[in-house]
């Protein structure tokens, strides 16, 4: 399991683009991209603000009616998308907001489950306005995980919170992904935490997929690796970002 | 800072703006206690002043009203007071109690009370009603908002004329005022916090893939409330408005009726047995709507503690 098994599976790709154009007014935000990304692989988006990651994610997600563009998308049948406020409905306690939506009998222990498995157990009947910061974002977790989902999509999910409160989050997540083994495609403007948690970081970078980085290390990684550095200088030097010489631990927060 | 926060929310949120629903903010915890004063307080000798009201003294509120009652006794008591004009506490109170021991009082009220439910009920009935026909669909968006905005702008009271000619001056004139006004109320709030949905929540629900009427039930019912809630005030407010003025017109029951009579018989103290018994109504159903509205949001009021 420290090792990443790569796409050599015979499951079909949980992402696959092709042309994938997706334009706000003149403007293309999105220009032909072409990306396959294999079931159950831990890729990392990276991107300056605007550079349309949201709108990529959008996209798969199916979330941008009224959006113009063309191209070929496929996607699993089961997507979560995570967004980087928890977007719990303030009005129903946290069980119910795991499960909203989800049929079944067994919905509601199913519920339990995961909220056990983000850590939350006990923590059923709250009002979401009663948890953490991090807490909530970990329900939110759970609601993504309890529809089994084949494909992560997560924007930024961990943007919002502070760095200790990260570093906790950035352990869980993987551990549930070595878990659960959905593929992830995990937006972050945080060149490390892609690092630290992915097997494949893209960038993207005027509307095209400019950089695609296989990450060969293994987990749990240590941010004071050479080869970590090695990788985060790499991909700082794509954003256009001068690396620092001297191993920093500010871009943690 | 979180009281203060919920009871503007709540005391200020104006006609046509739905109570915007807390927004909590996911990088920090609800806040426990008063945020910055432990830091400033550790700086010595120069503290802040204070700049909001001082500290509340319990009951304070029934000061100003206490007093109101004594002046207003003490001046009859020493003979300042006309009874024609203003009859003093003690004749009110006997009057009261004349009126109760009649059954005089009670009938009257259970009229007016009557007229005042009847008119909330088809009143709230309708302007939900219209709310979610104008709020989820574009057609009876079309249809059903451009009138009401039109008809907002007309008091229902001024519709009175046009009323009486069409229903006369029964109990069905003034059934229908009053819920005009209800109606009103209650359509405009909800029709805005139905539109008003935070766009966020709607695309948590198709990223859920939630079905047509889950997404209603569990976010937009929800998320609209507290609008309605605010309608429903506002509502409750307006139906009592429309009663003091419908049993004015013509009517030979109810405690306006009663009240006019008196008028015409210099019977203040009957008079002011009226106001109270309004007063009273007012108050109670005010307090009444506002117990329903903490347990339907009760998610909410947990913030203010
Ligand atoms: N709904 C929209 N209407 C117009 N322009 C948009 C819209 N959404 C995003 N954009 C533009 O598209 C670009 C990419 O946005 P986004 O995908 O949110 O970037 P990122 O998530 O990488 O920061 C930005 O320049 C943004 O202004
Ligand atoms: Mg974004």
């Amino acid at each position: 399991m420290a090792t990443h098994p790569g796409p050599l599976t015979a499951a079909p790709p949980a992402i696959r683009t092709s042309r994938l154009v997706r334009r706000f007014g003149e403007r293309e935000v999105l220009r032909e991209i072409d990306l396959t990304v294999g079931a159950g692989e831990f890729t990392a988006l990276l991107g300056r603000s605007g550079s349309g990651k949201s709108t990529l994610l959008r996209a798969l997600s199916g979330l941008d009616h009224g959006v113009r563009g063309s191209g070929e998308l496929a996607v699993p049948e089961r997507v979560s998308l995570s967004f980087q406020d928890s977007r719990l409905l303030p009005w129903l306690r946290v069980l119910d907001n795991v499960v909203l939506g989800l049929g079944g009998r067994r919905a509601e222990d199913r519920g339990r489950e995961a909220l056990a498995e983000v850590g939350l157990a006990g923590r059923e009947r709250s009002w979401p306005h009663e948890l953490s910061g991090g807490e909530q974002q970990r329900a939110a977790l759970a609601r993504a995980l309890v529809r089994e989902p084949e494909l992560l999509l997560a924007d930024e999910p961990f943007g919002a919170l502070d760095a200790l409160t990260r570093i906790k989050m950035h352990g869980l997540l993987r551990e549930l992904y070595e878990r659960h083994r959905p593929a992830v495609l995990l937006v972050t403007h945080d060149v490390d935490e892609a690092v630290e948690l992915a097997d494949r970081v893209l960038v993207l970078e005027e509307g095209r997929i400019a950089v695609d980085l296989a990450v060969d290390l293994p987990t749990p990684r240590s941010r004071r690796a050479p080869r970590f550095q090695e990788y985060r200088d790499r991909l700082l030097t794509a954003l256009g970002v001068h690396p620092e010489p001297v191993p920093s631990e500010k871009n943690d927060a | 800072m979180s009281e203060t926060l919920s009871r503007a929310r709540t005391a200020t949120a104006p006609p046509g703006t739905p109570g915007a629903p807390p927004r909590e903010r996911a990088d920090r915890p609800a806040p426990t206690g008063s945020g910055a004063a432990p830091a400033e307080s550790a700086r010595q000798g120069h503290r802040p002043r204070r700049l909001g009201p001082g500290r509340a003294v319990p009951f304070g509120r029934l000061i100003g009203p206490v007093l109101l009652v004594a002046v207003w006794w003490l001046s009859s008591a020493l003979g300042y007071l006309d009874p024609r004009i203003l009859s003093g506490p003690g004749t009110v109170l006997a009057t009261a109690s004349d009126l109760v021991s009649t059954g005089r009082l009670q009938d009257n009220a259970l009229v007016s009370l009557q007229r005042a439910a009847l008119g909330l009920l088809f009143g709230v009935l309708a302007g939900v009603l219209l709310a979610v026909v104008a709020g989820l669909s574009r057609s009876g968006e079309y249809l059903v908002d451009g009138p009401l905005q039109i008809k907002r702008a007309i008091p229902s009271l001024a519709l009175l004329p046009l009323l009486i000619l069409w229903l006369g001056i029964g109990e069905q004139m003034k059934v229908t005022v009053i819920a005009l006004g209800v109606a009103v109320n209650v359509y405009i709030n909800t029709y805005a916090a139905l539109t008003g949905i935070d766009g966020r929540h709607v695309q948590l629900a198709e990223s859920l893939r939630l079905g047509r009427w889950t997404f209603l039930r569990k976010v937009v019912a929800p998320g609209a409330l507290p609008g309605f809630f605010v309608g429903l005030r506002l509502g409750v407010t307006s139906a009592f408005l429309g009663l003091i003025v419908v049993e004015q017109v013509n009517a030979t029951s109810g405690i306006g009726y009663m009240m006019f009579q008196a008028q015409q018989y210099a019977q203040s103290d009957v008079i002011i047995v009226g106001l109270v018994a309004y007063g009273i109504f007012g108050y109670a159903s005010d307090a009444l709507v506002r117990i329903i509205e903490r347990r339907a949001l009760s998610w909410r009021h947990t913030l203010a503690r």
